[in-house]
Order: structure tokens, then C-alpha cells, then sequence
């Protein structure tokens, strides 16, 4: 039944304050007339302070993650998009399939309604696209210069595929090095708005579910050993993660990692690596080399994957080691990055 | 990117490796100083050393504006920042360099320090302008290619009239570094200097010609693309086993003889040369640095600011003054990669992606841990 408003929720002209988050009417009439609206479903519709789900059958899989992305929106997607994205992406590269987002909101007082609604309009979009329904929720406010706007916090849950067993420690000697596409895009995208750098050719992200990529070359391929999106600190930190965890150490072919034109000349105009930059829609895949070419059939079959192809080889090395092949013939290691990315000086 | 894939051309690289390797010859060392951390930077991340022969020898010289600015000057800008209250602006590299009690411009910015990462000194500027309450000070660093954008901000701040903008002053002098080393007693054995690419185009290639003419000592100047180089280090050889010392210039599509006119008529309208200046590894070098000329003394953050620079002694352990010198390799110093790594830099070799130990640390370290053991595939 619908709460008794004095006045609707305006969302063209209104903003966020500190009533939103203190539980009362303002608060439900937030989360009704915005939240509820715009993600609603079943398990969101029972009301209560957490979601009644249905039995699941086979060993469950949960990951969580904070989205504090700025600018909130950027070429290719924003806060609410990445926010699905990314935890559906951390479920499906265990191997499993995802069936559930929770998602906690905080608000920074002033934030424009019109510009949460649309957050919160992109994040249900996505979720009903990925068929992963946000079954519950949360929502505090903290006063003015506490937050950046919305910071997002999404948990998933989802179900192991039968016959699969991925993991970061799973790579073997002799295995194949797989990406699904080129890197970096989602970092340089966000860089070029906030940096207010103007390219030519506009850097969009890459941000994307990649379950049902994973589905896919699971089914092709379920000798798959490792499965991981290279995310922050990009294809560098990742498969360094993966030779720590897996004891092995891993050389790449330069020429072989794809990276678009705009983002190389973007990258090289901050005096940054594209390694080091974060994807939000792409997959690594790790698998033994017989089945690499099977693999890759299966992830260009799919269109978040049409332009994979196989960058590397994981070898014995105690040291744990990623080290690159350059173009040049000579070698150099693809370390993982130290603090944050900051540009060079000339 | 058009512009630069012809100058990361592999084949081009192998087939000059194969010429570089066939035309050295084999009863000599060839030690030459590449003095940009931006070639070091190419070198290490191209894998140029595994092209060369094992008698060409690459010795990393001081031109990382990061690495050869001293721990007392990091020290003014923090104290700045904390005690003084002001925004400090400066480039990405500088924020981590390790000063004084454990801090760095990002450490400090965590203790409450206003501090801001900009591209340039002109987004120094605007930070300037949207904050009038506040006074702002540049922390400009940099040889002679950051120098010309920095007297523009000058110039552009005196003609706003902006009163709270001021510069904390750390433009360096190539020439007088490369002689500084080439001078000091006992110093490095050098055949050569792989010539700045950026520096050069705004000096031009004829203030090295002294390096050639009195010390002997053959410059190419090359441009920060690998195959630029590995060009220079051919012609080099070339020089070296001819028995020539000259300046000659491979980086011809950017460099001329006298360099960018407009942009030097700049430098010297704005700055003056300082009697002497601290530099790390190099000790005090005389007429090597460069302040603001006394009609720009209010943009002065050293006038302006009671914060005198005090001279800090670098960590006990750590080898950087040896290793900015040419005098040592990274790895032959004691807290290589142990007590010092770019997580956690004792020394500023260790900081930019230009330095010495940072380049041979991120890049390069697999050569001298123990070897791989063979690929075995399943």
C-alpha cells in the first residue's frame, strides 16, 4: 500500500538531504518512489529488512564490492552500471552462476535526485539485463563533504557450475594465457573525463556483465583452471595475483596484448602502461594450452568476447615472475604497480 | 600513435640489434651514459639491453628531475603544505619521493596537507584562481623541458595579477650536470653520452658541444622512442671506434643546433641563473639551477614563505648519489629491492618510473634473481 506523501519525491529538482537517511517518511518515500520503482521485483516487493529466497541447488559463491568511481558518470556507463557489472563479474570468475545482487547506498546531502534516479535507473537496467535481480537493499545519508556523491556497495550470490573448478591458484606450467579483448578501455575513459583530457576519438568503457561470456566458454571449455577480470591495477596486477597464487610465473607476448589506438596514445600521453589499467569488461582466462584454440572459439563467439586472442603462456618459475617478450625480441617483467598510477614528469 | 609505431618497429629493432652487435667490436668496452630517466625508461621497458652485445655497457646518468632534487627541498614543500597552510601543486612523480621523517608530499597530503596533482603549472593556475582565499604555490621541477611552461604560468599570473599564486623553484641545468659528473675526481669511465631528447629541443644540440671538444667524450642526441635509441647508441660506437668526439644529432625531427629560440627568450625573461645548487648525488654544483629574476620576486615562494631549504643527508644505506653518478648499478646497492622498493623508496631512484633502481626494479630484475627453470608444459 502506497505511503501517504505531502508532497511527491521531485526528482528533476530536488536533492538529497538528511532526512533521506534518518527513517523516516522522507526515507520511504525515497526508497518507494525511486528505488522500489525503478528495481523492483519479487523478493525487493516482500518488504522486509532482508530478502526470502528460493533453495539453491549446489555450492554457493559470494562476493562483494565497494564502487567509489569518480565522475559518477562517464563515456560508456557510470556508478550504477559498473556497480551490477562489477560484482556480477566477481561471481561468474568463480564459476559460477550469479542469481542475486544486494546493493547499499551512500548518500552524500546535496546529491541531485535527478542525477541518483538515473544512477539508479542505469543500475536496474543493467541488472534486468543480466537477469540478476537486486533482491535487497540499504540506504544511508552523511552530511555534506562526507562522501563523493554515491559510493555503492553491491554483494552477489550464485551457484557453482557443475564440473568447474576455477581459481587464481589453479595455473599450471604449460598453459595457455587468454584475454576476451582489448585492455584498459574502462580506466582510460574515466581518466579522460576527469582529468578533462579531450581525445580525438573518445575512450569509452568497456563495463559489462561477463557472465554470460563465462557460460559460454565454460560449456566449450570446462578445463578452464583460472578465471579473473582485470579490473583495478589492470592485466599487470592480475596476473601477478595469479602467479603468487598459483606458484608459476607467466610470459606474455607484447605484440599479442590488445590495446585500441586511442587508448595506447592516451596511455602515452600520461606516461602510463596500458597494463596497469583497469577493465571492467573483460575476462583472463587461463586453460591448458591443448584447449586454448577451443576456448578462444567459444569467447569469439560471443560478442563481449570477438576480439580475443591468447597473450601468454604460464611457465616453472619459483620466483613467481610476469615477464613480457617485448616487440623488440628482448624481455623485460610486467611488474605489479607501484601505489596508485601517477603520470610521469615529461 | 600513427607517428610513433615506426619508431617501435620490432623488426627494424632486431635487425639493428644484429647490426649494433656485428659492428661493436669485440675487444673493447663501450660504457655510455644515457643522461634522461626517459631513455633509461625506454631501455628497460623495451628490453633494448637484450639486443645489445655484452661490451656495450649502459650506465644510467642523473636527468630524473624526481630523483636528483634533494630531500631538503621535498622537506620545504611539505612544511609549506603543513605549517604554512598553502595548496601545493606539483607533477604525478614528485608526491612520492621520500623526505624527511618518513614523509612524502602523499604521505603528508594523508596527515592533512593540501596537495594536488596537476599536468601543468598552468592547471597550478586555476587552482590558483578558484581558490582566492588560499594562497597556492607551484612546485616546479624539471630540466630545461619544463621550464618554458613554467615561466608562462609566471607571466600569466603577473598579468591576472594573481596575488596568491607563488613557485617553490627547482628548474635544473643539463649542461652543467653532465659536466659536474665528467668533473668530479675519481669519477665514472665514460666513451659517451646518449643526448637528452625533450632538454634538447629547447637548448638545441649545441651547448653540448664542449663535451665533445674538451673532454672528448662523443654526444648523439637521441629521442625517447627505442629505435631512436639504439640508433644513437650505433652512432656512438661508430663515433667511438673512429676515434671521433663530436655532437650529433639523431633526434633531428625535433632537435636544431639552437633549439626552440622563443621558448629559451622565455626562460631568461623570467628566471636567472643561482650561484649554486644542492643536487642529490651531485653535491652542490655552481650556475646549475635556475630562480626567479628579482622582477618576479613576489612570485617567489621562497620570498614569500619563511622556509629555507636545509640541507637533509640522504639514508646511510642507500647508494642513489653513486648510482645517479654512473658509479654504481642498482643491484650492486645493499637495500636494492629489499629495504628499498617502489612500494617503500629509501632513495628517489626508486620512485619514478624514470629512475635508476625504479626502471631496473619494475622491469628489469628478473636478470640478476635466479634463473627460471625450464618451460614444462603439461
Amino acid at each position: 500500500m502506497r505511503l501517504p506523501h505531502s508532497h511527491p519525491l521531485d526528482l528533476e529538482h530536488g536533492r538529497i538531504d538528511l532526512s533521506h537517511g534518518a527513517g523516516g517518511r522522507a526515507m520511504a518515500q525515497l526508497i518507494e518512489d525511486l528505488f522500489a520503482r525503478e528495481l523492483g521485483n519479487e523478493f525487493l516487493a516482500q518488504g522486509d529488512d532482508g530478502a526470502r529466497l528460493p533453495a539453491c541447488t549446489g555450492p554457493l559463491v559470494m562476493a562483494t564490492d565497494a564502487h567509489v568511481v569518480s565522475p559518477l558518470f562517464f563515456p560508456g556507463g557510470d556508478i550504477g552500471c559498473l556497480s551490477v557489472h562489477g560484482t556480477i563479474n566477481d561471481v561468474a570468475v568463480m564459476g559460477a552462476q550469479p542469481l542475486y545482487l544486494a546493493a547499499s547506498f551512500v548518500l552524500e546531502e546535496g546529491l541531485p535526485l535527478a542525477g541518483l534516479a538515473r544512477i539508479v535507473a542505469s543500475m536496474a537496467a543493467a541488472a534486468r539485463a543480466a537477469g540478476v535481480p537486486v533482491v535487497t537493499g540499504d540506504t544511508k545519508v552523511v552530511e555534506r563533504g562526507k562522501a563523493d556523491g554515491v559510493f555503492i556497495t553491491t554483494t552477489g550470490v550464485g551457484v557453482r557450475l557443475a564440473g568447474i573448478d576455477v581459481s587464481g591458484a589453479n595455473a599450471r606450467p604449460g598453459d595457455a594465457v587468454l584475454v576476451s579483448g582489448p585492455l584498459g578501455d574502462h580506466g582510460m575513459a574515466i581518466m579522460s573525463v576527469r582529468e578533462n583530457l579531450a581525445f580525438d576519438a573518445p575512450i569509452v568503457s568497456d563495463t559489462a556483465a561477463l557472465h554470460g561470456l563465462i557460460a559460454d566458454l565454460l560449456a566449450a571449455a570446462p578445463d578452464v583452471r583460472v578465471l579473473r577480470d582485470p579490473t583495478r591495477g589492470g592485466l599487470a596486477a592480475t596476473l601477478n595475483e595469479i602467479a603468487h597464487q598459483s606458484g608459476v610465473g607467466i610470459v606474455l607476448d607484447e605484440a599479442a596484448i590488445p590495446v585500441r589506438p586511442a587508448v595506447a596514445a592516451a596511455c602515452e600521453l600520461l606516461g602510463l602502461d596500458p597494463l596497469d589499467i583497469a577493465s571492467e569488461g573483460r575476462l583472463i582466462a587461463i586453460c591448458p594450452a591443448a584447449g586454448a584454440e577451443r576456448a578462444l572459439a567459444a569467447l569469439r563467439a560471443h560478442p563481449l568476447g570477438t576480439e580475443a586472442v591468447r597473450i601468454g603462456e604460464v611457465i616453472a618459475d619459483e620466483r613467481r615472475f610476469v615477464q613480457m617478450k617485448t616487440r623488440f625480441g628482448g624481455r623485460r617483467m610486467v611488474d605489479w604497480l607501484a601505489g596508485d598510477a601517477l603520470p610521469r614528469i615529461c | 600513435m600513427k607517428y610513433v609505431d615506426d619508431f617501435r618497429d620490432g623488426t627494424v629493432a632486431r635487425a639493428l640489434g644484429a647490426a649494433i652487435r656485428a659492428g661493436a667490436r669485440p675487444d673493447r668496452e663501450y660504457r655510455l651514459m644515457e643522461f634522461c630517466g626517459g631513455h633509461t625508461h625506454a631501455i628497460s621497458r623495451y628490453g633494448i639491453a637484450d639486443l645489445l652485445p655484452p661490451q656495450v655497457r649502459l650506465v644510467h646518468g642523473p636527468g630524473c628531475p624526481v630523483c636528483v632534487l634533494p630531500v631538503g627541498r621535498i622537506d620545504q614543500a611539505i612544511r609549506l603544505a603543513l605549517e604554512h597552510g598553502v595548496i601545493l601543486c606539483t607533477y604525478g612523480d614528485t608526491l612520492r619521493v621520500p623526505a624527511s621523517g618518513r614523509l612524502s608530499l602523499l604521505r603528508a597530503k594523508g596527515r592533512g596537507a593540501d596537495v594536488r596533482m596537476v599536468y601543468s603549472p598552468l592547471d597550478a593556475l586555476q587552482v590558483a584562481r578558484a581558490n582566492p582565499a588560499r594562497e597556492v604555490v607551484f612546485l616546479a621541477i624539471g630540466f630545461e623541458t619544463t621550464t618554458p611552461p613554467t615561466a608562462v604560468a609566471v607571466k600569466q599570473a603577473r598579468a591576472e595579477g594573481l596575488g596568491n599564486f607563488s613557485l617553490l623553484c627547482n628548474h635544473v641545468l643539463t649542461p652543467a650536470a653532465m659536466h659536474a659528473i665528467l668533473a668530479a675526481p675519481g669519477g665514472v669511465r665514460l666513451d659517451g653520452f646518449v643526448g637528452p631528447a625533450h632538454v634538447s629541443t629547447v637548448i638545441g644540440s649545441a651547448p653540448y658541444e664542449p663535451f665533445a671538444r674538451d673532454h672528448g667524450k662523443p654526444v648523439v642526441i637521441a629521442g625517447f622512442e627505442p629505435l631512436d635509441v639504439m640508433r644513437a647508441i650505433q652512432m656512438l660506437i661508430r663515433q667511438i671506434d673512429d676515434g671521433r668526439a663530436e655532437v650529433e644529432n639523431e633526434f633531428t625531427r625535433a632537435v636544431t643546433a639552437e633549439g626552440n629560440r622563443k621558448a629559451q627568450a622565455l626562460v631568461a625573461e623570467v628566471f636567472e641563473l643561482r650561484d649554486a645548487f644542492e643536487w642529490r648525488g651531485l653535491g652542490t654544483v655552481p650556475a646549475s639551477a635556475l630562480r626567479l629574476r628579482p622582477a618576479f620576486a613576489g612570485f617567489d615562494a621562497e620570498a614569500r614563505f619563511a622556509v629555507p631549504a636545509v640541507p637533509v643527508p640522504d639514508h646511510r644505506a642507500c647508494e642513489c648519489a653513486a648510482i645517479l653518478r654512473g658509479e654504481k648499478r642498482p643491484q650492486e646497492c645493499r637495500i636494492f629491492g629489499t629495504a628499498c622498493t617502489p612500494d617503500n623508496p629509501v632513495g628517489s631512484c626508486m620512485v619514478s618510473s624514470e629512475g635508476a633502481c625504479a626502471a631496473h626494479y619494475t622491469y628489469g630484475r628478473f636478470r640478476v634473481e635466479a634463473a627460471p627453470t625450464e618451460t614444462t608444459r603439461t
